[in-house]
Order: structure tokens, then C-alpha cells, then sequence
């Protein structure tokens, strides 16, 4: 049975792709298995069986509907992955494997769809993970926005837990490399802006660095990446859940030049602009400079900082701004959009 | 980057501020007018820097705060006519109408976008014939020779499918109402770096004199901020009322011509109702008759019915330095940023936004 | 409205002045910019920005002023507090 995909000449998702059937069966065949080449995943059965070995595990899920699919350093494939191995990552678990789940607008070019999983491939590949299991359904034209993408992920813990509840007054704060880049290099997509050298979006891997630290000895109290509503949403999130001050440095937090001129261009504050591969870390001081020099030995981490600390107080983050004043940071309540006034 | 790092330097604004602190011995209240000037006071937390005994109260300089109820309504219905694709600067899009926000609109289907200029939306109108393109043209004096060059590239280049919804306000007589108020208690302003960029300040000359307060134009940057604030200081202090101008590098004293020219071709004055301040004459720009025929509330028929604004929402008072956000019994309880009940607790550079966001001395 | 931000200005398309634009650069961000109201303004000056418009090229001589004053004020501070 060699014939090649049905279609309308276009190679596009239909209804019948969302069937269970045939065609269902060749669009994975055609699209997904070439590329996640997972023998779970080619056993083709209901569910896959993974061999862990006897201790705590860790799971996550996370569902991407990023706009545009593909923007400068990365695609919604792999962000799909990133974004589940590095909330593993930030349990302190090793990521072992992922689920993929899909919902496809029915309409959407087929060669997109395998670039995306290319992607995916490549991002699980480099994090070292399987793609054990997927799924695919389809919603008519007008439903979707081209793709959704779900991952789960499973864990093995490597360290006790770790969470807000460790924080303590005291602790120092780091954060694993510059601001803004992933939000940035979506909005200029959007506003026509055009870059020296385009700014990439920072989507990356984490468990590397995570397993420097851990490797290294560094007691870890929390750690939780930067995703949408950036730095602040982060930082107020763990204020909040111990019920501590976070005071930060503005001059220490470090933000690249493209992304600053684009931030006072469209009138956008770094702290609540979206990163994908940058975690902060809440520690004992004690041992903040040398996870600091950890970090810094690892790609992805490599321009970490010590930007701050906690104390007690008010369960909110406040920043010492650079021209000596102070100001609250607060979580935005939706989108930051850009702005004239 | 150039002409911005260095008005944000430390040690500068630590000698200002001393000079500041050594300089003022009397209690003053001062209005920064822009609202972009509050921002980057709250942001910064310069506040904190100057003296007790000298005093900033926020102003009506927030276009988007002032734009009436009424046109907010029509914007959103227009937004929702099918035909229509309707754009808008970032900033108004979550400001709310009697029922809606225009990012409520988007949601429930409507063809909305944000734009960085209104030349975009026109390029818009040229690539999308069939759709009709309406921009949402709210500013200060400051956007509108943007919005009037659009206009009259418009009209040069027979562009049919475009038009434009004005809210456009002034500065000046808005500075006149704040003075008239029997309760204003402010002693000097700093005047809007950007309007008077465009404008020029001769026409801060009269209210200066007329009403005997010092008028100082200042910039945006924490350094421009302070170097205002220390100017009308040392002028309370000798008793001098003038205007001065501290934003040199940016402002001449006729502004620019060549833009004042084009907003004078297609706009006039008219009066203006300000959400929250009521009707001020001549306070407002609308389409002269040559340019009716890109005037949005021409081109569709809205409803715009009765309209009242929440009891419990006081942005009146805060637009004209009255109260502090935090004063208000509705502030960060009634109303957040989350179920805004007016528009200061919604627009980046609203008073009332930027004391949620940024906590006022902390 | 009030938010317009400096930028160099790095070329300038010929044409009428009503529809001249160009390209500033921003820190490495380059956006085109319609300079309708600066139609003087050469490459390698700063101008302005607000809504897609340069609104004002900006004077630096003006500018070095500013920080020739505040260094004399910082001066004079250090003086008084030597001098005292």
C-alpha cells in the first residue's frame, strides 16, 4: 500500500484526516513516524509502555497555540518540547519522556505540519527525550489556529522537591541569562521591525543547567522558568506562594541591546516581556556566587547573574531601580501591548 | 542607546535631586501634565528621591483617559460592523466603553489591530481594497500631525477606503481647566516635552502670565524630570512665573512648522468633551469640511445613546490632580486593571494604572 | 501620547517632501520612518519618533549643554562641601 497522502493536489489537512482511519493512519505514517523515530512510538499501540526506574517521578503538561508558528529561533514544534522538559526540569527531574497531542485545523498546508514535527524531532533529540505516544484530531477550518499542541512529560527526580515553600529570608536570587529575547522576536514579527542581526528567540532546553547545579552540589531552594508574563510573573508568583519580599537591581538584570531598542521602541518593559529558555533560581546566599560560576559554564545559562534577594515583608517583588529610587513590580493583568502615550 | 542612557544616569540625577533637596524650603505642588511624564515617574520611583516638602500631582495629560465615553462606544460598534477593519495604537484597546473594550469586540469576532502608526493603517486601506480601514486617531498635539499627514496622504493618493475616528484633545486649555478649578492647588506645571516638540510654547506664555504660575517645559527621562522639577522650584522659590524651557534638544520655541502646517490644513479646533473633566471649548481638533469625507462618524452611522460613566469611578478628580488613585474608595478593590471601572486604571500612563502597577513610594 | 524615542538616522529615500521616509536605527532595531516634518534631516543625525514620524531632530549641541551645566553643578557641590 504505497499510494501517497489523498489530496486535494494542496497536500492539506481535511476532516478525514481527523477520522481514525485511513487516512489518519497515513498522515502519521507520513508526517509523524519519519521523524519520531521513537520505538515506543512505532509500535503504533493505544498507549506506550516506558521502563522507569524505582523512585519519585515528575509530570508536567503544557499546551502551545503560539502565533506565528515559525518566528527567528524556533517554531511552535519546539517550543511544544522545551516548554514540558524545562517545567521537569524545574521540579528537578530529569526528563525521560513526552507525549505529543495535536489538533489541526482542517486547511493546514501538510508541509508546515512536517516542518513543525521536524522540529520537535530535533528539540527532543538535542533534550534527550522520547516522543512515546501522539495523537492527532482535526477541527474544521476557522476552529484552530493552524496547530495546537499539548506535551506531557514524565520525570525521574534527581533531588528532593523543590518549591516556594523552601524560599527563605535570606536566599539570593539568579536568573540564567538575558530578558526578552522570545517575546521580542515574536512582536517584531509582528511590527514589521527589522533587526542588525535578528533577535532569535531564546527557546532552549534547561535540564542541562539544572543538572550542572545539581551536579555541583548547590542546594537549590526553587527554580521556575520564565515563560509568558516574564520575569515579574515569576518572581511575584513565588513572593506571593511564601508570602516574602523579592527586592531586585535593575542595573543587575541583564537585558541585550536589540531587545532594549526594541522595548523602548514599541514602549514594552523587559521584566514583562516572554522568555522560553531562562529560569530563575532562589538559593541560599551562601551559595550564589558559585552556582553563578556553574551556570555560566553551561550554553544555555551562560550569561547568569545574581540579580537580587528576599527578605521579609510584604508578599510582593520590588526593584531597585537604576537611577537609585524604588518601585513595585507588579504582574501585568493581560498582554503587555504596545503602546504611544 | 544615545540620548536616552545618559538622561537616565545615576550620579546626574543624584546631584539633581540634592540640588533639589538644597533649594526648596516652602511646600510646593507641581503638576507634571503628561502622562507619560507620570509614568516614568512612577516607574522609576523618583518620587522617592525628591524632598517632603515638594510635590507632584498627575495631570489630564492621558489621551486615552480623557477620550469621551461616547466615541470609545462608537469605536467599538464601528469595529463591529463586518465590512469594517478597524485600527488602533496599543493603548486603547482595553479602555472601557459602556458595555464593551475593543479587545472585547476582537474577541466576539471583530476585525481589530494594532497599529505603530496611522501611515500603517493607511498602507492597510491599499492593500485590502474591499475592507473598509478605520483608524482610531486619539493623541495630544503630539500624534496629530501624524494623523493629519495620513489624512492628507489620503486624500493626495484618492485612497477611498479609509477614514478616521477624531478624539484628538489639546493641551492648553486643558491647563486653563486645572488653573480654573477652585480647588487646583497646583503652584507650577511641567509642561509635555513631546506636544511642545510639535507645538512650540508660545502658548503657555498667557497662561503663565494670566494666571502668574511657572510653566516649565521638561522632558521624559529621569534626568529631563528632575531638571524641570528644579527649575520651577527655583523659580517658586524667587517668585518668579515664566515659561522655561528644560527640553532643549528637543523643543524650539515655534515647535515644528512643517507639522503644525499639515494639522492646520486638515484639522480645527472645536470643543471636546474629557471623560471625566466634561466639555472645555476649543479644546479639541475635528476635520475641517474639505477632509469631512474621511471623518468616520460621517462615513457610518452609530447610536451613540445616553451614556454614564460608574458612580464610584473618580477619574475626574484624578485627571485634574484632585485625588490620588490611592485615595479613591474604589482603588485596587472596585476597580483594578482586571474590571477597570474607568479608563486611568487601564491606559499605561493613567495615574490610577500606574500606582496599581508600580505602588507609588514605596 | 507622548512616547517618541531618539534614533540615528541611517538612510533617506529621495521624493517629495510630504512622502519622505527613511530608515532609523534604534540600538540595532531598524524601523522605516516618515520624515514629512524633518525634511532637512541628514544620515547620521538623531531624530525623534513618534507614531511612524520623526517629529524633531534632536540638537545635540543643546544637549551637551545640559550635561556641561550639571557638571558644573556637580563641580560647585564639591566644592562647597571641600571648601566648607
Amino acid at each position: 500500500m504505497n499510494c501517497p497522502l489523498p489530496s486535494d493536489g494542496a497536500g492539506r489537512v481535511t476532516m478525514a484526516h481527523g477520522g481514525g482511519g485511513r487516512m489518519t493512519e497515513r498522515l502519521i505514517e507520513e508526517v509523524f513516524l519519519p521523524v519520531f523515530k521513537g520505538a515506543e512510538l512505532g509500535r503504533k499501540h493505544d498507549g506506550a509502555y516506558v521502563n522507569i526506574a524505582a523512585g519519585r517521578l515528575a509530570m508536567t503538561t503544557d499546551s502551545f497555540v503560539v502565533n506565528p508558528l515559525f518566528f527567528p529561533g524556533g517554531s511552535i514544534g519546539s517550543l511544544a518540547v522545551h516548554g514540558t522538559v524545562n517545567d521537569l526540569a524545574m521540579c528537578g527531574a530529569r526528563p525521560l519522556c513526552i507525549t505529543a497531542g495535536f489538533i489541526l485545523e482542517e486547511g493546514l498546508d501538510i508541509g508546515i505540519l512536517k516542518r513543525i514535527a521536524s522540529d520537535m524531532a530535533a528539540a527532543a533529540g538535542e533534550a534527550g527525550v522520547e516522543i512515546v505516544t501522539a495523537d492527532t484530531k482535526v477541527v474544521e477550518r476557522g476552529k484552530g489556529d493552524g496547530v495546537y499542541i499539548n506535551t506531557s512529560g514524565i520525570g525521574e527526580c534527581v533531588i528532593d522537591e523543590t518549591g516556594p515553600w523552601r524560599v527563605a529570608p535570606g536566599d539570593a536570587v539568579i536568573i540564567s541569562g538575558d530578558l526578552g529575547r522570545h517575546g521580542i522576536a515574536i512582536m517584531s514579527m509582528r511590527a514589521g521591525i527589522e533587526f542588525d542581526a535578528p533577535v532569535e528567540s531564546d527557546s532552549a532546553a534547561l535540564w542541562p543547567a539544572v543538572s550542572a547545579l545539581i551536579g555541583a552540589g548547590v542546594n537549590i531552594h526553587c527554580m521556575r522558568d520564565l515563560t509568558r508574563g516574564g520575569l515579574s510573573s515569576a518572581l511575584n508568583e513565588i513572593a506571593k506562594a511564601r508570602g516574602v519580599e523579592v527586592t531586585i537591581d535593575e542595573d543587575a538584570i541583564p537585558v541585550g541591546d536589540a531587545v532594549r531598542g526594541a522595548c523602548e521602541f514599541l514602549g514594552l518593559d523587559p521584566l514583562y516581556v516572554a522568555n522560553e529558555g531562562r529560569f530563575c533560581l532562589v538559593l541560599p546566599e551562601r551559595d550564589a556566587r558559585r552556582a553563578v560560576e556553574v551556570l555560566k559554564g553551561v550554553d544555555v545559562s551562560a550569561g547568569s547573574a545574581i540579580i537580587g534577594s528576599v527578605e521579609q515583608g510584604r508578599s510582593r517583588v520590588v526593584m531597585r531601580t537604576r537611577i537609585g529610587g524604588r518601585r513595585v513590580v507588579d504582574m501585568l493583568s493581560g498582554e503587555q501591548l504596545p503602546r504611544i502615550c | 542607546m544615545k540620548f536616552l542612557d545618559e538622561y537616565r544616569d545615576r550620579a546626574a540625577v543624584e546631584t539633581l535631586a540634592r540640588q533639589i533637596r538644597m533649594r526648596a524650603a516652602g511646600d510646593w505642588t507641581l503638576m507634571e501634565v503628561c502622562g507619560g511624564q507620570t509614568h516614568t515617574i512612577l516607574k522609576t520611583g523618583l518620587e522617592g528621591l525628591l524632598p517632603e516638602n515638594v510635590h507632584l500631582v498627575h495631570g489630564p495629560g492621558c489621551p486615552v483617559c480623557v477620550t469621551p465615553l461616547e466615541l470609545v462606544d462608537a469605536a467599538v460598534e464601528i469595529a463591529l460592523r463586518p465590512e469594517v477593519t478597524f485600527t488602533s495604537f496599543g493603548d486603547m484597546l482595553r479602555v472601557p466603553g459602556s458595555g464593551f473594550s475593543l479587545f472585547d469586540a476582537k474577541a466576539r469576532g471583530a476585525d481589530v489591530r494594532i497599529v505603530y502608526s496611522p501611515l500603517d493603517a493607511l498602507k492597510l486601506a491599499r492593500e485590502l481594497p474591499q475592507r473598509e480601514v478605520v483608524f482610531f486617531a486619539v493623541g495630544f498635539e503630539t500624534t496629530a500631525p501624524a494623523n493629519a499627514m495620513a489624512v492628507w496622504q489620503a486624500a493626495k493618493t484618492a485612497v477611498k477606503n479609509f477614514s478616521i475616528l477624531v478624539a484628538h484633545v489639546l493641551v492648553p486649555p486643558a491647563m486653563e481647566a486645572v488653573l480654573a478649578s477652585p480647588e487646583c492647588r497646583v503652584q507650577a506645571f511641567l509642561a509635555p516635552g513631546h506636544v511642545c516638540t510639535v507645538d512650540g510654547y508660545r502658548a503657555y506664555e498667557a497662561v503663565s502670565e494670566n494666571h502668574r504660575v511657572p510653566i516649565v517645559v521638561t522632558g521624559f527621562e529621569p534626568v529631563d524630570l528632575l531638571e524641570g522639577i528644579l527649575a520651577a522650584v527655583n523659580q517658586l522659590e524667587e517668585g518668579r512665573a515664566e515659561v522655561e524651557n528644560r527640553y532643549a534638544r528637543a523643543v524650539r520655541r515655534d515647535g515644528n512648522p512643517e507639522a503644525r502646517k499639515v494639522v492646520g490644513e486638515v484639522f480645527e479646533t472645536g470643543e471636546r468633551k474629557w471623560r471625566g473633566l466634561g466639555p472645555i471649548p476649543r479644546s479639541g481638533l475635528k476635520l475641517r469640511d474639505e477632509y469631512a469625507g474621511f471623518d468616520a462618524l460621517k462615513r457610518f452611522e452609530t447610536r451613540t445613546g445616553e451614556v454614564r460613566e460608574p458612580e464610584a469611578c473618580k477619574a475626574g478628580l484624578v485627571l485634574q490632580g484632585l485625588m490620588k488613585p490611592p485615595e479613591c474608595p474604589a482603588f485596587g478593590s472596585q476597580c483594578t486593571p482586571e474590571r477597570p471601572l474607568g479608563a486611568p486604571m487601564v491606559s499605561s500612563e493613567g495615574a490610577c494604572a500606574a500606582y496599581y502597577l508600580y505602588g507609588g513610594r514605596v | 501620547m507622548c512616547l517618541a524615542v531618539p534614533g540615528l538616522v541611517i538612510e533617506i529615500e529621495g521624493g517629495e517632501p510630504a512622502f519622505l521616509r527613511g530608515t532609523v536605527d534604534f540600538a540595532g532595531v531598524r524601523k522605516e520612518v516618515a520624515f514629512s516634518f524633518t525634511p532637512e534631516v541628514k544620515p547620521g543625525q538623531y531624530v525623534l519618533v513618534h507614531a511612524g514620524f520623526a517629529l524633531q531632530v534632536v540638537d545635540e549641541e543643546e544637549a551637551r549643554k545640559t550635561f556641561e551645566d550639571l557638571k558644573q553643578l556637580g563641580l560647585l557641590e564639591d566644592e562647597a562641601t571641600d571648601g566648607g
